[in-house]
């Protein structure tokens, strides 16, 4: 199987995935409550697995094996016919599912509205979070100024 | 003669029983919970994510509770979960040089671009014992917060490629052999060595490391940059035929930049050494790159000065923990059948020794 760069809708659809996927499980809850029954059709339940995570040499050249991350998918289909996927890091088999819920919701008519109710808060979290550790790390960047030397008077 | 035994289930289970009274301690103090070790136990978690090979934080945790804070253990305990659960796949190599860094340094380039930010670091400070932490519920103090950078950090050796000063690595995209799937075979290329020194156990990549600095096997090292932060984390998924963002990790990277006088075969230039490590590992990455340097000789032409670190098969062969103390630690396991072999073969050679010195006073 060959992989290319996604067309641009795809694009979007790889971005929310991506959030979903980084989000921490309980704010997705919050976010995100239990569907009503009957539920969507679980085409694979949560599975928990690892994903074997790959470096590359000096940073730029050939991969090598790290390590494995946990990892959990799960998909599922919508009434309406849309199918959702979802892998997430860790063993939460309700973030996976919830996250695969919402990948499908979002190529149907309420994509709008999770867009706003879901993805906006979750992306504002990633945002500060984010942005309160590059604040306190850039606190801690040397500022560094020569002496002057007995020669340069 | 082969005497099968049994017995000792009831002493076992006791044994079990008392062991889990003792890793609870004095009911007097509160229990600790996974959460508090994964939180601020963290560079204890980190370590047992790298060398148990499996990026999770809570199970580190709870891996290390189990072992009573026995990292190795716990790093046991890991691996043995890890073996339950199927693989998905393989990520994408991350890119390092997207991370979003909490600390980057460089011993080399004071003025790099991004500069030098020290993060949560035991560096400066003075190692000693701060008796306000055996107070609980002390205020904490607020670390300041400054305008951070924007975008991405450059790596610090890209400015020495300029001037083509340093070896270059090729990239490329092939499959790398994999040291969880097939059995390790030697010469290892240096893919396989470096899956195997990430993993491996610190405390001996950090002496063989040392060894190198001492002299077995000098390299020369600057640390040319190390930096601590999380990137993301991408695979294909072969369902949509596209890669997605699966979750991010925090690494810590290590470049060294080797003094090099050349060989039969490269010009005098300098040359890298890289580790790159699981969580704040900083000591096992800067450790893990020396080493990665040492292991090179015969690529870049050197001499095999006969060193530890050189060695190949030495290094890799002993760098696994959870190998070593399985086999180590087997030997208190009852031997009794082959101690009575051996015991067996003493006497007799006794016998015999007896009997020709006798022979030899008549």
């Amino acid at each position: 199987m060959t992989f290319s760069v996604p067309p641009p809708d795809l694009q979007d659809r790889r971005t929310w995935m991506g959030l979903l996927a980084r989000a921490r499980p309980e704010r997705l809850a919050e976010l995100v409550p239990d569907e009503p029954d009957p539920g969507p059709v679980i085409l694979r339940q949560p599975e928990i697995g690892t994903v074997m995570v790959q470096g590359r040499i000096g940073a730029a050249g050939s991969p090598f094996n790290l390590g494995e991350m946990t990892v959990t998918r799960c998909s599922l289909r919508l009434e309406s016919g849309a199918v959702g996927h979802a892998h997430v890091q860790g063993r939460s088999k309700d973030h996976a599912r919830r996250a695969a819920l919402v990948d499908a919701l979002m190529q149907t008519g309420r994509a709008a509205q999770l867009r706003r109710d879901v993805l906006e808060p979750l992306l504002r979290d990633e945002a500060d979070r984010r942005r309160a550790r590059a604040e306190k790390a850039a606190a801690t960047k040397v500022e560094f100024f020569t002496l002057v030397r007995g020669e340069d008077r | 003669m082969y005497v099968a035994v049994k017995g000792g289930e009831r002493a076992i289970e006791n044994a079990h029983a008392l062991l889990a009274e003792d890793r609870r301690g004095d009911t007097g103090v509160a229990e600790l919970s996974v959460a508090q070790i994964r939180e601020q136990l963290r560079l204890a978690v980190n370590r047992v994510m790298a060398e148990g090979s499996l990026f999770d934080p809570d199970l580190a945790a709870l891996a290390i509770k189990q072992a009573r804070g026995d990292l190795i253990e716990a790093v046991f305990l890991i691996r043995a979960y890890r073996t339950t659960l199927p693989r998905f796949g393989s990520s994408r190599p991350v890119d390092t040089g997207t991370m979003a860094c909490s600390r980057r340094i460089s011993a080399t380039f004071k003025d790099a671009p991004g500069g030098q930010v020290l993060g949560p670091t035991f560096d400066y400070t003075h190692r000693l014992l701060d008796f306000r932490l055996a107070a609980e519920g002390q205020a904490l103090p607020r670390p300041a917060t400054a305008d951070p950078v924007a975008g991405p950090v450059p790596h610090i050796t890209s400015f020495l490629n300029r001037e083509g000063l340093i070896e270059t690595d090729r990239p490329g995209d092939d499959l790398p052999p994999d040291l969880t799937r097939e059995p390790m075979e030697l010469p290892a290329p240096r893919a396989l060595r470096l899956q195997a020194i990430t993993r491996g156990d610190e405390g001996f990549i950090l002496s063989l490391a040392y060894s190198t600095q001492r002299g077995y096997g000098r390299t020369h090292a600057f640390v040319g940059e190390l930096r601590i932060g999380t990137v993301a984390v991408e695979m294909d998924i072969p369902e949509l035929g596209f890669a997605v963002e699966i979750g991010e990790v925090e690494l810590t990277e290590c470049e060294t930049v080797n003094q090099f006088t050349g060989s039969k075969t490269e010009p005098p230039q300098f040359t890298r050494g890289y580790g790159l490590v699981f969580g704040q590992t900083e000591r096992k990455a800067i450790a893990m790159s020396l080493v990665d340097r040492a292991l090179r000789w015969k690529e870049l032409g050197e001499d095999d000065t006969g060193a530890p670190a050189q060695d190949e098969e030495f290094v890799l062969m002993h760098a696994d923990n959870v190998q070593a103390t399985g086999f180590l630690e087997h030997i208190k396991l009852p031997h009794y059948v082959d101690f009575q072999a051996e015991t067996e073969l003493v006497r007799k050679l006794r016998a015999e020794g007896a009997a020709r010195r006798q022979e030899a006073a008549e």
